[in-house]
């Protein structure tokens, strides 16, 4: 196979990891909540996902069910810090900003916490190899495509299919939207509110948990995951808040991170040492354009829900 | 209770309303409620974190022994307290005209490690060929521009295209790590990108070496209350926040406010840059300021972007820090537990702000009385 | 059918705070009725509505329908017993089409097909005599368009009693005869129907009860045959009110501002004010008319620039009094040229006439500076900033219809913003608050504004209150011209007559007065001359004191409907 197809195949499966958190984030923004604790429950995500493989990584279970409890262990911890941030900014109102960063504040710590006790030949090495089923053990660049990456195809495809072609997608883009239109028409917006923060949240944990164990695969994984999360938060932007197109989005931003180790490997550029940084900078910078630009050409239906960062209180004069 | 039958008449179980007023007395009665059960719960937090405390239970005394003990055992871990506070105090500072403004700058982490870099540089490139007297005001001026710059690229693109701020500056947060590694690998060619610590370019030492940062943050402290209560820039920052069309309503340049307070903001964030590379570091790295751009926008945030309370938010968080690093420290887990511990204590405080705006009604047992 | 009753509200309590909003009120409404709750603004009628729509939760009391005791805790709840409510601030998702906002909540089997929903919506229209397009975006429609989805709305979730809050508060005076005639036929079908309003010719005209609610009480449920409208003001406000708004015959109206061809633009690019010229006179209140949205606004933000135009002139005539006749004196002819356009006094302001005097003692009297005369000075305002105009001397007053996003700051205290249009007097960077404090205070006393202190941020003073914070501001700076957008919108009736008296004394000063308003009863009463105004342009000027509402209603839709059918 070309060098370029593997790039290419590098960068989609790299770009899952933003794929899960900004698919997460837009369902939560469209909730009418702005969730700056992403990185925080990308974190949390990859946690308990790999909290549950050190438990159960070296045991005799079928290796089907290993890695569903993986999954469904990561999930289940990036939908509590859901929980914890539903609570305080739908039930008690609370700023929605300042939660989202102290709930960052506390995800990425607690993970480093829990991550530093984990047995990495546990919860790592044997495991990770299940994870890139179908294709484990091939020697082309289709072995970094596991289970993980078509889930995060499927779910991005259905949060969007879910959003904008049923009903119930139309009641959560109300509550986004007009809270208050929705609560008059008999739309339950806390329960609404609460189950899609959640889902959200269950989603771009996922996304932690997919880049420590599925792509990297490496013990020291976790430790950029803080930042994978606010460019999820900023891939929603670009994505216009629909989440196919963070597929397209997240293929890009993988690229550009696989951008400075890529370049290295080809024989025609000599890569100096000063130059890695500015090439790690790129996806940043662009993500930077990608702000500018959207907010040069605006149009009525691409912008932000209308309601995104407000807390509704229905007894509000 | 069948259907056909006359319903019971029920009252929600909890009925909200917004207070209309409420003693302050009170509401720092609720914040101090919250700040004990976090504490409690920080401490339950630990017990489960920690393997030591598992085995022994007893040892949850020695949790808050420790916890006390990371910021007053000594006068030295006081000092460093008082430091760490007037730091974190002096971001959360700088953060703050531009919050008043509702610019929701997420990158002060940015701006001041940019201020970091501008005092280093300084240093590195004129250190022992300039005379101390002339190569520090140049290195304060240096942090000062960079952070500055930092600060007004953001509000430019804000000002004219309304680009979402939050992100951008976000953003700008990890162009300026990439920029310090980018001058680590060109100062230090063996590679390993640690600068060690420079000779010169320090800031004098006033009683002890953190007196001089703690008396900086104080003035500054009074200074951006004058500022923003007293001042008619400060009347314009506030007038921008609330609205920007009663803004242009009374003929204030709401692009010129937005570039004059950010530009503000960024250099004061590069004047802490200075104070964390000349008057405490003499190096940099990409962590030079650790998170505490991050931190600060709580801590203004809870100090209701009033510089006064600012001082008690931003000690609250540096105890806790200091106290859970301590906690790391003495029961040897990950040195990332003082976040969680905040974090923690942080769901407290953001939370508890609901029960001093709102009321809760609970269903009265005799509903149908009341009623007459 | 008749005498049935619908539903019963027993000993409705609700309390906001300290704020007794609803106090035991009782109150039936009947099956094939229509019910008008009447009472000013902030008496607690729209919420003792809300309670029957799930909006808000009473504090005590009970609510019968058909006779048995039901708890309305939610929105949902109410449709589930047949209630729906029209909200004066219509809920529906701007960015949503017509259909869309219509079935939103409403839980059918099966999934959801655009087909049959557009469908069911045109059937209910054609049954009410409504028209609709189920494709059409919200953010596309005119108000009219927007109330008739909301009653679609409510229809199609099989509602039997519809509440309407202020319904003809924004419609013209035709598309308020259509609305009548629609709730005259769901009457026939049965239907409950309850509107909420503060206007009595309507209550008198389509209701057949009318319920009359003050500070939060019932006052008396009368027929609408047995009453009429001085008894109803009476039961309303608790006391015999003047309903006369005194209106004064102009002084020596001159022209005080000059608007001739404006265009404007917005961002989207839309034409939204098309060649608008008129002449706004000293000593007189234009009223300007016409449909919400027809470009009010965007006059009175251009004139006192807040909006880019594209073309045209705004001319302020700046009445320089007493100017001496000097700088002509080498030349006699220039004075005597001068004489032809003006007339000359003194400074006792007597006239002076040169005629049978010599050339000699002419020259000494413009020498002396004993010869005045009175010029306007104008000034073009195209294109300059609200700073730029009063550096220019101009004093122009304006009072936005957004009063808390624009005209103050909703967080600041009355003394913080008294300083909002003088802030910046001083020589140094700081600001000075004694002498807003003490115009605060003034205003406070003058315009008898209910506050706890100059501290309290005005966002918790009453509507009224607010308002007459404002207007007292921009009169407080003694102003040449007065533009004043909806002052009265959401105020009670002597709040009201509080600003129409303020607003007429400020025309007998010799102020030129823009007053963009809603109620054409008020328009014609209150002002001299009206301009309407009709989607961006003007459709005529004419004298408020012979003009009738009729007229008014034709010419704000006038080339709306020519245009539809030209098509």
């Amino acid at each position: 196979m070309n060098i370029w197809l593997n790039f290419l195949i590098d960068s989609l499966a790299f770009g899952a990891t933003f794929m899960y958190g900004s698919t997460g984030e837009i369902l939560t923004e469209k909730a009418g909540h702005l969730n700056l604790g992403i990185p925080g429950i990308m974190c949390m995500g990859g946690a308990g996902g790999c909290l549950m493989l050190n438990l159960v990584g070296a045991s005799s279970l079928p290796p089907f069910l290993i890695v569903v409890l993986g999954i469904l262990s990561s999930a289940a911890a990036a939908t509590l810090m859901g929980l914890i941030y539903s609570f305080l900014t739908v039930t008690l109102r609370a700023n929605q900003n300042v939660t989202g960063l102290a709930l960052t504040t506390f995800g990425v710590g607690l993970m480093k916490v829990i991550m530093s006790k984990l047995n990495p030949s546990v919860y790592l090495v044997t495991p990770k190899v299940y994870y890139r089923w179908p294709f484990a053990g091939r020697q082309d660049s289709l072995q970094c495509l596991g289970v993980m990456f078509f889930l995060g195809l499927i779910i991005a495809a259905a949060a969007s299919y879910v959003l904008y072609r049923t009903k119930i997608g139309l009641h959560l883009r109300a509550v986004g939207e007009n809270p208050a239109t929705a609560d008059a028409v008999g739309i339950n917006v806390t329960r609404y509110k609460y189950l899609t923060t959640c889902i959200g949240s269950g989603i771009a944990g996922l996304g932690g948990f997919y880049y420590v164990i599925d792509y990297m695969a490496s013990q020291e994984a976790y430790l950029s995951l803080e930042a994978f999360g606010w460019l999820s938060i900023a891939l929603v932007i670009f994505a216009l808040w629909r989440p196919h197109r963070t597929i397209i989005g997240s293929t890009i931003f993988g690229f550009l991170f696989s951008c400075s180790s890529f370049i290295t490997n080809l024989s025609f550029i000599q890569v100096t040492m000063a130059l890695k940084p500015i090439l790690k900078m790129l996806p940043y910078v662009f993500t930077i354009v990608v702000l500018i630009v959207s907010s040069v050409r605006n149009k009525r239906e691409n912008q932000p829900p209308e309601s995104l960062g407000l807390p509704y209180f229905r007894e509000n004069r | 209770m069948t259907a056909n039958h006359t319903p019971q008449v029920r009252e929600p179980l909890v009925h909200l309303s917004r207070r209309t007023e409420f003693s302050p007395l009170r509401a720092w009665g609720v914040r101090l409620a919250a700040l004990v059960l976090g504490l409690i719960v920080c401490g339950l937090a630990a017990f489960l974190l920690i393997e030591k405390l598992q085995q022994n239970p007893g040892r949850i005394g020695d949790f808050y022994y420790a916890f006390i003990k990371g910021s007053f055992g000594t006068s030295r871990k006081l000092w460093k307290m008082l430091k760490n506070l007037s730091i974190l105090l002096c971001i959360a500072l700088a953060l703050t005209p531009a919050f008043r403004m509702r610019f929701w700058n997420t990158g002060a982490e940015g701006q001041t490690l940019m201020g970091v870099l501008g005092a280093i540089a300084v240093d590195f490139y004129f250190g022992g060929k300039w005379p101390e007297a002339l190569l520090i005001p140049v290195m304060l001026l240096a942090a000062i521009i960079f952070g500055g710059v930092w600060g007004l690229i953001p509000a430019l693109f804000k000002a004219r295209f309304n680009t979402n701020e939050t992100l951008f500056t976000l953003m700008m947060n990890y162009v300026a790590t990439f920029v310090v590694s980018y001058f680590l690998v060109i100062w230090v060619p063996s590679g390993s990108s640690s600068l060690a610590k420079l000779k010169y370019g320090k800031l004098p030492s006033v009683v002890n070496d953190y007196f001089l940062i703690i008396l900086i943050a104080l003035l500054l402290t009074i200074g951006l209350y004058i500022y923003l209560n007293y001042s008619k820039h400060g009347y314009e920052i506030s007038v921008v926040g609330e609205s920007v069309r009663t803004a242009q309503y009374v003929g204030i340049s709401v692009p010129k406010v937005i570039l004059r307070t950010m530009l503000l903001s960024g250099m004061l964030c590069g004047l802490t840059g200075f104070l964390i590379g000349s008057g405490l570091d003499q190096t940099i790295t990409t962590e030079s300021v650790g998170g505490q751009g991050f931190t600060a926008i709580m801590v203004a945030w809870m100090g209701n972007f009033n510089p006064l309370m600012m001082i008690l938010t931003s000690g609250l968080i540096q105890i806790l820090n200091q106290g859970a690093a301590q906690i790391s420290q003495d029961f040897n887990v990950s040195g990332a537990l003082p976040d969680v511990i905040v974090g923690i204590m942080l769901f407290f405080v953001i939370g508890c702000e609901f029960f001093i705006n709102y009321q809760l009604h609970f269903r009265r047992a005799q509903s149908k009385e009341a009623v007459r | 059918m008749d005498n049935q009753l619908a539903l019963q509200m027993r000993g409705i309590t609700k309390r906001f705070g300290s704020v007794l909003a609803n106090n035991h009120v009782d109150l039936d409404i009947y099956r094939g009725e229509i019910l008008a709750v009447l009472g000013e603004n902030g008496c607690g009628k729209t919420t003792l509505m809300n309670m029957i729509a799930g909006i808000y939760f009473p504090d005590e009391g009970q609510i019968l329908i058909d006779g048995r005791e039901v708890v309305i805790r939610s929105p949902k709840d109410a449709f589930e017993h047949g209630i729906g409510m029209i909200h004066q601030h219509f809920k529906l998702v701007d960015l949503f089409t017509a259909a869309e906002n219509i079935v939103l909540g409403v839980h059918e089997e099966g999934a959801f097909s655009r087909r049959d929903v557009n469908a069911r919506v045109t059937a209910i229209a054609s049954k009410y005599g409504f028209s609709i397009d189920p494709e059409k975006k919200i953010y596309d429609m005119s108000v009219s368009e927007k109330q008739t989805v909301e009653i679609i709305k409510v229809l199609y979730r099989g509602a039997d009693i519809l509440i309407l809050d202020e319904p003809t508060a924004v419609l013209t005076p035709q598309e308020i005869d259509r609305l009548f005639q629609v709730l005259r036929v769901m009457k026939a079908d049965g239907k409950s129907i309850v509107i909420i309003t503060h206007k009595l010719n309507e209550v008198l005209e389509v209701s057949d009860r009318v319920a009359i609610l003050r500070k939060g009480e019932h006052i008396a449920t009368v027929s609408t045959r047995d009453t009429n409208e001085s008894e109803l003001t009476e039961m309303m406000v608790g006391k015999k009110v003047d309903l006369d708004i005194r209106r004064s015959d102009p002084v020596d109206a001159q022209p005080r501002l000059v608007v001739t061809g404006l265009n404007l633009y917005d961002a989207e690019g839309v034409h939204v004010l098309k060649d608008i010229s008129f002449t706004a006179n000293g000593s007189e209140i234009l009223g300007i008319a016409g449909i919400a949205g027809s470009g009010q606004r965007e006059l009175l933000e251009s004139i006192a620039g807040l909006q880019p135009l594209k073309s045209g002139e705004i001319i302020f005539h700046n009445p320089k009094k007493n100017k001496p006749v000097t700088f002509f004196h080498k030349s006699l002819r220039r004075v005597e040229e001068l004489a032809g356009q003006h007339a000359f006094h003194d400074a006792a302001g007597n006239p002076v006439s040169f005629a049978g005097m010599k050339k000699k003692d002419i020259q000494k009297l413009v020498n002396d500076g004993q010869v005045l005369f009175n010029e306007d000075e104008l000034i073009n305002l195209r294109d300059k900033t609200p700073l730029q105009i009063r550096e220019l001397g101009v004093r122009l007053s304006f009072v936005p219809e957004d009063r808390l996003g624009m005209g103050l700051v909703g967080s600041m205290g009355i003394t913080d913003n008294m300083m909002l249009r003088s802030y910046r007097k001083g020589p140094h960077g700081l600001l000075d608050r004694k002498k807003p404090k003490a115009l605060a205070e003034r205003i406070i006393e003058e315009l008898q504004v209910v506050t706890p202190g100059t501290q309290t941020p005005v966002r918790r003073l009453s509507g009224g209150n607010v308002q007459k914070v404002l207007v007292g501001r921009e009169i407080a700076f003694t102003p040449k011209v007065l533009m004043a957008a909806y002052p009265v919108r959401g105020l009670d009736i002597n709040s009201s007559y509080t600003i129409y008296h303020l607003l007429t004394r400020q025309k007998e000063t010799g102020v030129a007065v823009l007053f963009v308003g809603e109620d054409l009863d008020v328009l014609l009463a209150l002002c001299d001359r009206i301009l309407v105004m009709n989607s961006g342009a003007v459709s005529g000027i004419v004298d408020a004191r012979t003009a009738t509402k009729e007229q008014l209603g034709l010419m704000m839709t006038r080339t709306d409907r020519t245009r539809k059918e030209a098509v």
